[in-house]
């Protein structure tokens, strides 16, 4: 059993909740603990906004224990509005849409089902944008 | 500080073992790479155990101490050494480094996995982690897609279709062929890669390396050992061990493998010599993309070249950067943490002029580099014949 180990990425995974320096406005994702060097304050927390665009992405046929039932399904590197990039699958989507640049948002969907530990770890994939917009925060 | 020499290198086929455990394929290397020298095992003063996936896939933990008793070195000081696909370059590093600083004056050097007693899942699952398991393995990243991810993004910037990176696997195979340690010892065709069916797209089966069981040994020993043994000798002249983070998605450049070029020149400038020097190399190249960012980050080519350079030739015996003589890692097979080894002994091979078929000509100074996940870890070694 994981549950302690999912429930730490709760902000993570369900908010899309990265880092903001305080001082130079960098943004990283996923949020880290601070560093040598680094002080409290530094970093604040930011939710994203969830819209990106693919970096690049993969249509995976042989998957890890746990996946198998989901082949083939597609990943991606998305690329943050904010500027981060981001790992994830994609969703709602067939392979022939899938481009590089398209753009993408954030939707909450279940990653894993641990079976026997009847544990349901939900997160972020990425869905095609319902409507292209150029919104921003 | 002295110099650290290799004086017996060898290798298990690697291969489906299915009749063979880890401790006993790990045995029969061990005592292959003693046959290739006059030395004792009582002068041996260390143990490092190159190894990834001992818990993961083998269900063995404390490998130091468990396999320096099945091979027959019970009681000395054995270390084993985990850095996912960089396991072996890494020991050979620790080896090399308890030599030259005196702590000991011969060392052994033992790459050893056993994967292929579980299936497709459990081992894709156990590559997937070298990755950031947390933020890329819990989405289902296999390490394999990491690579595809790379490769796609390649293709796009630098103008390439997937078939251009065809000429990797060619090579690999028509070397393997020779080799009667591969893994695959058949040719493949750049018409089959085209047709091969999709792993993780854009990689297909035919640009994807096997894992396979082996293990692989060699004797490191200090100059004033090395001195009263027969020739050539083979001097370490150079290794060293760089990182960086697991995550592709942290990395400000992902088609940077910056852990691999500075492993390989700090390596080099403990050497004494600079990329013009190396006659023959091994890298890690589970795929053509492997290679190809391998070749580039360090500097052979610029970005966007080594693919047209691989289609001409250079990786081959005869070109200026030839790669995986014995079948790399996609027709020798994929060896885990054992692949660094691996490595070695083949460039052994070629540095003793004794590599036959797929030898390089006048080959006297050799580089083998070997990656952890996508080169999160990466650690290089330069091999000279005196």
């Amino acid at each position: 059993m994981e549950v302690a180990r999912h429930w730490r990425q709760r902000a993570t995974r369900y908010r899309l909740e990265g880092q903001r320096h305080v001082r130079t406005g960098e943004v990283r994702f996923p949020a880290r603990p601070l560093t040598v060097g680094e002080q409290d304050g530094d970093w604040e927390p930011l939710r994203l906004s969830g819209r990106g665009e693919i970096y690049s992405f993969s249509v995976i046929r042989q998957a890890p224990d746990g996946f198998e039932s989901m082949t083939p399904y597609p990943v991606a590197l998305v690329r943050l509005e904010e500027g981060p990039l981001v790992a994830a699958q994609l969703t709602d989507c067939v392979e022939a849409d899938l481009a590089i640049g398209l753009p993408v948002e954030m939707v909450t969907r279940q990653l894993l089902d641990t079976g026997a530990d009847n544990l349901l770890v939900y997160g972020y994939k990425f869905r095609p944008r319902l409507v292209a917009t150029t919104e921003r925060l | 500080m002295s110099n650290t020499y290799l004086i017996g290198a060898a290798a298990t086929p690697v291969g489906e073992h299915y009749g063979q455990s880890l401790a006993a394929i790990a045995a029969q290397a061990v005592r292959a790479a003693f046959a290739t020298t006059n030395l004792l095992p009582e002068r041996i003063g260390a143990l490092y155990v190159a190894n990834a996936f001992g818990e993961s896939l083998t269900g063995q933990s404390q490998l130091g101490a468990y396999l320096a008793t099945a091979v027959g070195l019970r009681g000395l000081p054995a270390f084993r050494v985990e850095a996912g696909g960089a396991s072996g370059g890494v020991a050979i590093h620790q080896a090399a480094q308890a030599i030259s600083t005196g702590q000991c004056d011969v060392a052994v050097v033992l790459g050893a996995e056993k994967l292929t007693d579980r299936l497709e899942g459990a081992v894709e699952a156990a590559l997937a982690i070298q990755s950031d398991a947390e933020s890329e393995a819990i989405n289902g990243l296999t390490l394999t897609a990491q690579w595809a991810l790379l490769m796609r993004r390649y293709m796009h910037l630098c103008d390439y279709p997937a078939e251009a990176f065809a000429p990797f696997p060619v090579n690999a195979h028509a070397n393997a062929l020779k080799n009667p340690q591969a893994l695959y010892r058949f040719a493949i065709s750049s018409d089959k890669y085209r047709k091969a069916a999709q792993i993780a797209s854009p990689l297909n089966m035919l640009d994807c390396s096997s894992l396979g069981d082996g293990a692989a040994c060699l004797i490191l020993a200090a100059e004033s050992v090395a001195q009263k043994l027969a020739g050539p000798h083979l001097r370490l002249a150079g290794s060293a061990v760089a990182t960086d983070t697991p995550s592709l998605a942290m990395r400000p450049d992902p088609l940077d493998l910056t852990a691999a070029r500075a492993s390989a020149h700090i390596a080099l400038g403990r050497a004494h010599m600079g990329l013009g020097d190396l006659h023959v190399l091994e890298l890690s190249d589970p795929h053509g993309i492997a290679a190809t960012l391998a070749l580039e980050s360090i500097g052979f080519y610029p970005r966007g070249e080594a693919p047209r350079h691989a289609a001409d030739g250079a990786i081959a015996p005869t070109g200026r950067t030839p790669l995986a003589t014995a079948g790399g890692y996609k027709a020798r097979g994929d060896v885990g943490g054992a692949s660094g080894v691996y490595q070695i002994v083949e460039l052994a091979r070629q540095l003793r002029g004794e590599a036959g078929l797929t030898q390089v000509p006048k080959a006297r100074v050799a580089l083998a580099q070997s990656l952890g996940g996508v080169a999160a870890t990466a650690a290089t070694c330069i091999l000279v014949a005196e």
